[in-house]
């Protein structure tokens, strides 16, 4: 794998990223589909581009593959702009949405097209990448027969055809079954392993938490938390489930109390987010005021968890963290 | 696939790198794309058996009413007349329309389906697959077009033999030389044609829509005919775009009459420079985000 071009900065030599965005911005009419964003992805990172379904994720993905104009904004790939030319995205491969193909062509001969127009010696490695996608068999049927699960999986050998030292990826596992989802996401692992740095686009939590080493959050256009999963767990403080003898009067508490936020119902029970001092004066009010805890027991928060407390209607912005500042509502 | 599948090795030692693409890679595989295309053979299709059946027809139509087409005189002196006869016809909406067939869908189709994102994201820029296309489509109907007349030729020598043919301007034309003057009329007869083709192209890169860009192509050929009709626009007809698909009869005059020619060069120029130009300007500035 060769190294990222370095560019000159202030007068030192520095590594490009593979990704740096900075104030992206679409507009179609009235609607802001990306409305500011700002990511920074590091060589080796396995990222996670995490957002409800027409948060702006795809549209920020097209930009950043050069397909469509940002209103406003810059995306720099390895230190080059895509928009101004497609060179920018040596190193670069991945798809957007479904990865598309001829469905006239057979899987090997979509494979051949494509190295044809990455020139280089793309297309010596088909073979290879069949093989890592487990397509081989395959590959003289048409795609036009394969099923959705196969077409992401031809998806994925196209883009290992450009030797990659960047991958873009989005929603690699919608539609696949169980087995399929878990074997993109051991490729996915393995690609990273192998020094790729990965840009993973997905709503679905469990495989951004199992995959990936950082997120961005983005709602409605704007990011609003980057950085790592970790870290986003530990500024959020634990979360507790919590059960009492008068569940109204104990919501009215929780809510009340400070130090105590996103307090949710939860079958009969209480969510809530605190820290350990929090809690214990929690336990007081609760008593105080004639709401008996039958349970009070800690819960990791779950990337899940965190994620609906930033994304949903009325969510405030991310957690405050020491080792990284919150990067909201640009 | 199973997790133990191995990915592609990185850094490995690879062959040595061969050139960067550029037009003539997507011409090539654009012309392999259309060897898997229907629409490719029933344009091709169409352009081949047009003349059988037409000549088939005028042989049976002339039997039974004893001549009374009107070119049916002219086409039973020779079998070279016949495919100068669907030059003629064909301009109306046959030889428009299968150069529709591809121009209105090589991009409009490429966007709905998704692949032209596909493609876009490889190492070649935006104005090399444009070009690539354009020469593909234009391939096209150049193909059809001899495709076309060299089957009339056939088919008419067939029916009618290889015989002299009377010029426009009545004098007898030998047969060899009657011979280059319809495959010369069929290369004029490909100005007007690559006009449509640009039309095609614009309409397919601004519509996106393959069934609107074929049926806007052929709409837009017959409204050229529409207006040429219409009272009181007799002072455009020369500037039409439908007056230009009978250039090739200036080469049927003797001597030859280069004025309706020259004018088809500068006429269609006026449409297609405008037309390829627009879809040139909006495939390399628009967003790419259907499929």
């Amino acid at each position: 794998m060769t190294s990222a071009p370095t560019v000159e900065a202030g007068g030192a030599t520095t590594e490009a990223p593979p990704l740096e965005v900075r104030g992206l911005v679409k507009r179609y009419g009235e609607l802001v589909a990306v409305g500011g964003v700002d990511v920074t992805v590091n060589a080796g990172d396995v990222y996670g581009y995490l957002g409800p379904n027409g948060a702006g994720k795809t549209t920020s993905l097209r930009m950043m593959l050069g397909l469509i104009r940002p209103t406003e904004g810059t995306v720099r790939v390895f230190g080059s702009d895509p928009q101004e030319t497609v060179r920018a995205l040596k190193g670069v491969a991945g798809f957007v949405e479904a990865p598309t193909f001829y469905p006239y062509l057979t899987g090997r001969r979509n494979l051949e097209l494509l190295a044809a127009f990455d020139g280089g010696d793309a297309a010596s490695r088909i073979g290879e990448a069949l093989d890592a996608v487990e397509l081989a068999e395959r590959a003289g049927d048409r795609v036009g027969g394969y099923s959705h699960g196969m077409r992401q999986r031809l998806g994925i050998a196209a883009a290992l055809l450009r030797d990659p030292r960047l991958l873009l990826l989005d929603e690699p596992t919608t539609g696949l079954d169980p087995g399929g989802m878990r074997d993109m996401r051991v490729l996915i692992q393995r690609l990273a392993a192998q020094g790729i740095t990965i840009v993973l686009s997905s709503h679905l939590l469990a495989e951004v938490e199992e995959v990936c080493n950082r997120v961005a959050i983005v709602r409605k256009g704007r990011i609003v938390y980057e950085g790592e999963i970790a870290d986003l767990k530990r500024a959020a403080g634990m979360t507790y489930r919590l059960a009492t003898t008068n569940h109204e009067r104990a919501l009215a508490v929780c809510r009340a109390q400070p130090g105590v936020s996103d307090v949710r119902e939860r079958g009969g029970e209480i969510s809530l987010v605190a820290e350990e001092r929090a809690v214990a004066e929690l336990s007081q009010a609760l008593v105080e005021a004639g709401a008996l805890i039958t349970a009070l027991a800690p819960q990791r928060a779950t990337l899940e968890e965190l994620f609906f407390s930033l994304t949903e209607e009325g969510a405030g912005e991310a957690p405050a963290l020491d080792a990284e500042p919150v990067e909201a509502g640009r | 696939m199973s997790a133990t599948s191995a990915a592609p090795s990185l850094g490995g030692v690879r062959p040595a790198a061969r050139g960067r693409p550029n037009v003539w890679t997507v011409y090539r595989w654009e012309l392999t794309k259309l060897r898997y295309q229907k629409r490719t053979y029933l344009g091709l299709g169409a352009a081949a058996i047009v003349p059988i059946l037409f000549v088939l027809a005028i042989h049976f139509q002339h039997h039974r009413h004893g001549g009374d087409f009107a070119f049916s005189s002219y086409l039973d002196r020779s079998g070279l007349a016949v495919p100068l006869v669907i030059l003629l016809f064909g301009a109306i909406w046959l030889f428009p329309l299968i150069t529709a067939l591809v121009a209105g869908d090589i991009v409009a189709s490429e966007d709905h389906n998704g692949t032209l994102k596909t493609v876009l994201t490889r190492s070649l820029e935006r104005h090399q697959i444009f070009l690539g296309k354009a020469l593909t489509a234009a391939t096209y109907a150049v193909a059809a077009i001899l495709l076309d007349g060299t089957i009339a030729v056939g088919a008419g020598i067939v029916v009618s033999g290889f015989h002299s043919l009377q010029s426009l301007s009545g004098t007898i034309v030998s047969a060899p030389k009657a011979l280059e003057l319809v495959y010369v009329s069929l290369l004029i007869y490909l100005i007007p044609i690559l006009t449509i083709v640009a039309i095609g192209l614009m309409l397919s890169v601004i519509t996106r829509n393959s069934a609107a860009a074929v049926v806007g192509t052929l709409m837009i050929s017959l409204l050229f005919q529409l207006i040429g009709i219409l009272p009181g626009l007799g002072g455009t007809v020369p500037y039409l775009l439908s007056t230009q698909f009978n250039a090739w009869q200036g080469f049927l005059r003797t001597p030859t009459d280069w004025a309706p020619i020259v004018r088809a060069v500068w006429v269609c120029a006026l449409y297609a420079i405008p037309a390829f130009g627009a879809a040139y300007i909006v495939f390399l500035r628009r967003d790419v985000a259907g499929g």
